[in-house]
């Protein structure tokens, strides 16, 4: 332990802690803005470029950044002298002239760490007219916004994409103040391997990457008579949506979140839950099949898209392996054009599908070319939860102030199994659940599958099927699926099933959540909500939901038939390429 | 970013053999988070090779070392040596160091600018003439100074362009291409 003072007060702090690790003990604020740190992800940015947290040391000539100096024995530290305060006022006072002075329309206003912190700093503008930035918009994706001149190069992105989720889209392009965060050679992101993940989105502190909005789309959509609009929500929307209604983090908030979405004039509210179950079905048909068969194991789910992008780019040699199967997203909407207008007696044509996604790659994915059944898209529009809070806001909608009601039939019945699809291992307990019973022709008693919960990042189980043993592995981040994916192609592990999703802890964390302060709290109370949804149905394996039944023998037949594989699989997994990427 | 023709680097240019087997030697380990340090290096020894590092060789190297092709991007764009676009057979270099700019090397590279009919950092549509700026060439007595590939011109005066130029291919331009 070393001991040191900060501001006349002794504190003790292991060796290798920074002064601002050491504040903290005391409970003192020193200010940051490009710092970010999250445990759980093992994730730290310290590059110490904006210079807020500055302090002053005893005997140092210049201020240090509290971020990332390591403390010393008997150092004195003071955070609030005259000299302190005037220089980190200074420093912000620079970046801010150097930032676009467009808050009112930023999609990030209300949120962004800058305007917050010149708010609480009494910050005043003295050098409008200095020298600024210049570069072009980055509008050249169906999911991500870039905006290079909100950017204040703290880097979070950077380190979340190239060391985290080990992507490598961005780098810090030029010199000097004309810098820029970007893609190799300043190429737009679509000429990247950006896969769309978004984790960039939830550290950036500013505008400068952020969700392509599809807000304008939907409302337009609702108004238009000729069409009906009909919306699915994912299973990790219900969980988060309450934080932007000022509910505490993990507030389960289904009810309330389907009778606002009623009330903004939707034609039917459906869950994609039931999506969730379509796909376990099918997958789980295919699990067996190539369990059974032995033959092209490990068998890897293709609910995400985003890491579905991650194996084309990183992987192409095992394309072979993930499910041919759609997300649920696709799947919900494929259904709710075929089977749900022929019901209702509409024809597809006039019928638009909004998806509420807690993700951003769902918008990219929704526009693959190869993401439509029959010739009409599966889905139209995929907004994030963030833009459904904006939405329900703008349409008069305060969730504290709402009777709960329940999701539209058929689409609206679903199991425990499809709502903790939201969280890491959840897609492959939910598939155990069903492989199980449907291949043992046993009932499963205990459904809970432990081994496989919680958000470190990499999770294993053996399960015994009778015929034999199947090894699974339940993985989120890029980062730790490019571990195990090396691993199987060594051949260091062998496994039969994993399941992968590109967001650290599952689509609870997606690039479309609400932002977080406290990061690893507020993920850890919405998986809780995810398991406390499952725990508390009365169906909780997905070959048990009626409507899924009723589905297939109305409509689809087999599972992994004919029309299954016409509505539910992406028949040319080959087609789904956008971009070639001939080296990565 | 406009698209830069490749004249040297597409397809089988033997050049890519002798810089894998520069990486090579260097053994570089995949999970070395410090393999990037020698980066720098093989970058000097790629533009040798290539005169340019574009795109293509940029990927290779990064295949090479195992990262990102933005992280090779990004470390390309930094530093003023290494350039992603070709240079002409007949390089122009027009110092901007201190003595140079005062003494008015600004205006000498507006007239190469305009003599030519290309800006700085850009080559002839024929692949003849590029103009670049750089630093200190170390030769503050004779500024403003001016370098025509290897050669170096002293005192330049505004108005000049031409007459450089022409000097310098009857004194060493195609000749010294045939030979």
């Amino acid at each position: 332990m070393i001991t040191l003072t900060i501001d006349g007060r002794e504190v003790s702090v292991p060796a290798g802690s920074t002064i601002l690790d050491a504040a903290k003990k005391l409970n003192l604020k020193i200010p940051t803005l490009c710092y970010l740190e999250l445990e759980k992800l093992h994730y730290k940015n310290q590059v110490a470029s904006c210079r807020v947290c500055v302090v002053e040391v005893e005997g140092r000539r210049n201020l240090a950044p509290a971020c990332a100096t390591p403390v010393t024995p008997g150092m004195k530290v003071i955070t609030n002298s005259k000299r302190v305060l005037s220089a980190r006022r200074k420093n912000l006072e620079l970046i801010i002239s150097n930032h676009p002075f467009t808050c009112l329309t930023c999609l990030k206003s209300t949120e962004c760490e800058l305007q917050t912190m010149a708010w609480e700093y009494d910050v005043q503008v003295k050098y409008p007219n200095g020298e600024r930035m210049r570069h072009k918009k980055d509008h050249s994706s169906a999911a991500l916004f870039r905006d290079p001149d909100k950017c204040i190069m703290c880097r979070r992105c950077e380190t979340m994409c190239n060391e985290v989720q080990t992507v490598g889209a961005l780098t810090a392009f030029g010199r000097g103040f004309d810098t820029i965060v970007a893609p190799a050679e300043k190429n737009e992101i679509v000429d990247s391997p950006c896969v769309y993940c978004g984790q960039c989105v939830t550290v950036c502190p500013t505008g400068a990457l952020i969700g392509h909005s599809y807000v304008n789309q939907v409302w337009n959509a609702l108004f238009d008579e000729t069409k009906k609009v009909v919306v699915q929500v994912a299973p990790a929307v219900r969980v988060a949506l309450g934080e932007e209604f000022g509910y505490p983090a993990g507030e389960i908030v289904t009810g309330k979140m389907v009778a606002g979405l009623r009330r903004l004039g939707f034609d039917a509210v459906f869950d994609t839950t039931f999506g969730a179950d379509l796909t376990i079905i099918e997958e789980g048909t295919e699990i067996i099949g190539r369990v059974t068969k032995n033959e092209n194991l490990p068998i890897l789910t293709s609910c995400c898209p985003g890491w579905i992008n991650f194996i084309r780019y990183y992987y192409p040699s095992l394309e072979y392996m993930p499910s041919t199967t759609k997300s649920p997203q696709q799947m919900t909407g494929a259904i709710i054009k075929s089977y749900y207008a022929e019901k209702m007696g509409w024809d597809p044509k006039d019928i638009v599908v909004v998806s509420i996604m807690p993700c951003i790659a769902k918008k990219y994915e929704a526009s693959l070319p190869n993401q439509e059944s029959y010739g009409i898209r599966d889905v139209d529009y995929s907004l994030t939860t963030r833009e459904l809070a904006k939405i329900l806001k703008e349409g008069s909608v305060d969730l504290r102030y709402i009777e709960e009601e329940d999701f539209d039939s058929p689409l609206g019945v679903s199991t425990g199994a499809g709502v903790i699809f939201g969280s890491t291992g959840g897609v492959l307990e939910a598939a155990l659940r069903s492989v199980y019973e449907l291949v043992t022709k046993e009932t499963l008693e205990n459904v809970d599958f432990v081994a496989l919960r919680g958000l470190d990042g990499a999770h294993e189980a053996v399960v015994d099927l009778g015929v034999r043993k199947i090894r699974v592995a339940a993985v989120s981040g890029l980062g730790n699926a490019r571990k195990i994916l090396d691993k199987v192609v060594s051949g260091e592990e062998v496994f039969d099933v994993i399941e992968i999703m590109a967001c650290p802890g599952g689509c609870i964390n997606g690039g479309g959540q609400p932002y977080a302060k406290d990061r690893d709290a507020v993920l850890q109370k919405r998986m809780e909500s995810l398991y406390k949804l499952d725990r508390e149905d009365k169906l909780r394996k997905s070959h048990e939901n009626p409507e899924v039944i009723a589905l297939y023998k109305d409509f689809l037949g087999e599972p992994g038939g004919h029309k299954a594989h016409d509505l539910l699989h992406v028949e040319n997994f080959e087609a789904s390429v956008m971009k070639e990427w001939e080296q990565f | 970013m406009t698209e830069q023709k490749n004249p040297c680097c597409t397809g089988s240019n033997p050049g890519y053999a002798e810089l894998g087997a520069y990486i090579d030697a260097l053994k570089i380990d995949p999970k070395d988070p410090e393999r990037k340090e020698m980066l720098i290096m093989t970058l000097h020894k790629a533009q040798s090779i290539f005169g340019y590092l574009p795109a293509e060789v940029q990927k290779f190297v990064a295949k090479k070392f195992s990262i990102p092709h933005a992280d090779v991007s990004g470390v390309i764009s930094f530093y003023n040596y290494f350039t992603t676009t070709p240079k002409g057979k007949t390089n122009i270099s027009i110092c901007m160091g201190t003595a140079c700019y005062v003494n008015g090397s600004e205006k000498i590279l507006q007239d190469f600018e305009k003599a030519l009919g290309i800006k700085s950092g850009q080559v002839t549509a024929d692949g003849r003439f590029s103009i670049e700026s750089l630093r200190c060439v170390g030769a503050c007595g004779l500024a403003p100074v001016v370098l025509i590939n290897e050669h170096v011109y002293g005192k330049v005066k505004q108005g000049q362009a031409e007459k450089i130029i022409e000097e310098y291919l009857i004194e060493y331009g195609e000749q010294v291409e045939v030979q």
